[in-house]
């Protein structure tokens, strides 16, 4: 065992964290959820890809550091640490990115990346439709083949679109074979959200802002150059995808650390006992979290999978992360239910609540341990 | 940075578990429970794989080896249900060496000739105080006393866990038993030693009750189709895995930290000993009920490990007396005690 970064590493950390304080808005940003608040974070991206911050851990030729994982780690910690914004091309370069670097060709990745990294087209996952959700083998979205323009055309309906309101582009599964068994059949495309026929309904959020969008498709002809991966072959890749986004990519512990070091602070500058236990809770859990992710990275680099593990990832900071905002509203009292009150914390809140639910929900989750990992019998 | 074991502490866990796995069965931990002791001739096999002498020092024939090794080892121990005295041993072990090392003991636990117990300042009771060989006793004061049987006054406790031999000790120090003064911080570390052998132990048998419950929910059939492939089950049971990965990383830390003697050691075994409890209090809560009524008898063998699982929970300081000390480090609002009271 070894828990401590080697000099490199450390040079890293205060290469990051100066950056970070001399370059992080003083100011909160509004939520990328407003038009004014998107166009905001679409700069403060920019500002960091500049400075070649934006994805630490991507090749350089694409803006990156070649940074290993456990800089990545680092850098997420310091960027938390920092107060820096939310990153609004999260699901780009966390979810997507990591996609389009194992199937996508060479021409997707010098088409896509440069511009997704620099935050000038924003990506959007499109997955969930009404009547695919939990069970996303449903989907009905449909592409049929146009030969004469060499490519498809889409038509159905995509729903619960994050950030589908401003966003550029849409990533998301479209059955090609309908005669095929549903995993079968279905192939990943990239959408372009200004092509004819596409039409954005944007849905407010528990919040009131837009945050979601209904992104109905309408004969939207894509070409052959936006397949990823082969045609039919569409449900493997997409669950590459996912687990991204229950593993380690979309919430590092620096993201839970920085929360709970303030609950920490909340706590000191005005005590109530009865949540002393629950602050210490939260605290523990973030500090457990950020342990757990270096077993995690330990076993990667030894030449390991995650697998069906970021399942039990998933599960733990969804949980933890709605308990440390209900700890930290129950420690503001009377100001917990203010819509600007101290901290953004009555945000985080609401936004920590669909943690549970995204991503695949945790009763799916934990179906997928016992099944998966615990090797109990299907439910029927 | 890496949060794993190496190989070759790998290599000495295996050796552990199947030596375990043979030669402690379920069986062997009914056998314990009937005894008087539950020291058996599988003490001085474990002494033959190295087990008893971890902590000892290679000049007095031990393997030399830390908190980590020993942790390693323990967590073995709880899957196992091992009945001996092994954490206390070696608690006692790490304050002879100590202190002194020269007093014989060392050589004798290493080879399984003599198991030792120990009880902390704030300690009610100890494990085998009757049958064990030797008593290290730490007193409040900081002074430490080397003691046998004979030297005190034994009332035998019953534990919910009948395999674990409890002793109240009533002790009079005297100048003869006194073997070193000032040792607050020395027993400090004891008591942290012990409260993350426990905390071990506790990952072990939520190992074993989960183990053996998924096993359990794969045969038993109920309305055609086997338990298991029930939603609630499943949901009982990933909720107990999820526990369980969670508190591995802590514990290892927490050895990690002891081992090397870090400032944050006090603050992490804490850690360790509060995740490692509410995985084992999750698993057995979780996999009685899953048992259904078979799980609520001594017949079935579930029991041997909820009962340990229950035992070691509040013994080394309780998660209360835990979480009182990470919310003094934390939060200030309370001068961190070095030992916990427990
Ligand atoms: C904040 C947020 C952001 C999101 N962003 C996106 C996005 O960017 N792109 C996108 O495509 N989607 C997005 N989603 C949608 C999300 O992926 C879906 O909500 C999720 O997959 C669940 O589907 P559903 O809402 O249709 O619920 P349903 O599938 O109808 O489930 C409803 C309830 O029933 C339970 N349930 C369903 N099936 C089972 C089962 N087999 N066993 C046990 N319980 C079951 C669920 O767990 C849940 O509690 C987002 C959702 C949220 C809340």
């Amino acid at each position: 065992m070894d828990l401590e970064f080697t000099e490199q590493e450390q040079e890293f950390r205060r290469e990051a964290r100066a950056w970070l304080t001399a370059n992080v808005p003083a100011e909160r940003l509004p939520s990328m959820d407003t038009r004014e608040g998107f166009e905001a974070h679409r700069a403060w991206e920019r500002k960091l890809f500049d400075a070649r911050w934006a994805v630490v851990s991507w090749p350089r030729e694409y803006g990156g550091r070649e940074a290993g994982l456990t800089e990545w780690l680092i850098f997420e910690e310091e960027y938390y640490r920092a107060g820096a914004p939310g990153r609004v091309s999260q699901n780009g370069i966390f979810l997507f990115a990591p996609t389009l670097f194992e199937f996508g060709t060479r021409e997707q990745q010098d088409r896509y990346l440069p511009a997704m990294a620099a935050g000038e087209e924003i990506w959007v996952q499109g997955w969930s439709e009404p009547e695919a959700g939990s069970d996303l083998a449903n989907v009905r979205s449909r592409a049929e083949r146009d030969e004469e323009r060499g490519g498809w055309r889409l038509s159905g309906q995509k729903i619960w679109s994050s950030r589908g309101t401003w966003g550029h582009r849409l990533f998301g599964l479209f059955r090609t074979d309908p005669q095929a068994q549903r995993h079968r059949g279905l192939t990943y495309f990239m959408v372009d959200l200004a092509a004819e026929g596409v039409t954005v309904r944007p849905i407010p959020q528990l919040d009131g802002e837009p945050g979601f969008a209904e992104v109905f498709l309408d004969d939207v002809f894509v070409p052959d150059a936006d397949v990823l991966g082969g045609v039919d072959e569409g449900w493997k890749i997409m669950i590459a995808t996912t687990g991204s986004e229950r593993g380690l990519n979309l919430r590092s512990p620096g993201r839970f650390a920085a929360p709970a070091n303030r609950l920490i602070e909340l706590y000191k500058r005005d005590p109530r006992p009865a949540e002393r236990d629950a602050v210490v809770r939260a605290w523990m859990d973030a500090d457990a979290y950020r342990l757990f992710t270096f077993g995690t990275v330990t076993k990667l680099q030894a030449g390991g999978a995650i697998g069906a593990d970021s399942s039990i990832n998933k599960v733990f900071w969804s949980e933890m992360d709605v308990e440390l905002h209900a700890t930290a509203l129950r420690l503001l009292g009377e100001a917990g239910e203010l819509d600007d009150g101290d901290g953004g914390w009555l945000d985080g809140f609401l936004f920590a609540l669909g943690g549970p639910i995204y991503a695949g929900t945790n009763e799916i989750q934990r179906n997928t341990i016992a099944e998966r990992i615990l090797g109990l019998p299907r439910a029927k | 940075m890496r949060l794993a074991y190496t190989e070759d502490q790998e290599l000495f866990r295996d050796t552990v578990r199947d030596f375990l796995a043979d030669r402690c069965t379920t069986a062997d931990v009914r056998a314990a429970w009937a005894a008087d002791t539950a020291i058996s001739a599988r003490w001085v096999e474990l002494a033959k794989v190295g087990v008893t002498g971890i902590v000892v020092p290679e000049e007095h024939d031990g393997l030399g080896m830390g908190d980590e090794e020993l942790a390693a080892v323990l967590v073995e121990a709880g899957r196992a249900a091992l009945p001996e005295p092994l954490l206390e041993s070696a608690v006692a072990a790490g304050l002879f060496a100590e202190f002194a090392p020269d007093a014989g003991w060392l050589a004798e636990i290493a080879a399984g000739r003599a198991a030792a117990s120990v009880l902390l300042p704030g300690q009610r009771l100890a494990v085998e105080a009757a049958a064990a060989d030797v008593l290290v006793i730490g007193l409040a004061d900081g002074d430490l006393h080397v003691a046998t049987p004979a030297d005190c006054v034994l009332t035998a406790q019953r534990s919910v866990d009948r395999s674990r031999k409890l002793f109240t000790v009533d002790f009079t120090p005297t100048a003869r038993t006194l073997v070193a003064s000032d040792t607050q911080r020395a027993l400090a570390r004891a008591a942290d030693r012990g409260a993350l052998g426990a905390a071990a132990q506790l990952l072990g048998l939520t190992r074993r009750m989960l183990d053996t419950t998924v096993e359990y929910a794969k045969q038993r059939v109920q309305r055609g189709v086997p338990i298991g492939s029930h939603q609630s089950v499943q949901h009982h049971l990933a909720n107990v895995l999820i526990k369980l990965e969670f508190a591995r990383p802590v514990v290892l830390r927490a050895a990690y930290s002891l081992a090397r003697d870090l400032p944050s050691a006090a603050r992490d075994v804490s850690m360790a000993k509060i995740y490692a409890g509410e995985a084992a209090d999750l698993a057995a809560r979780n996999c009685l009920q899953v048992h259904g009524a078979i799980g609520y008898t001594e017949e079935h063998d579930l029991h041997l490990f909820m009962k340990r699982a229950w035992a070691l929970g509040t013994a080394w300081g309780d998660a209360g007396v835990h979480r009182d000390r990470i919310a003094a480090d934390l939060l200030g609002d309370a001068p961190a005690p070095p030992t916990p009271a427990f």
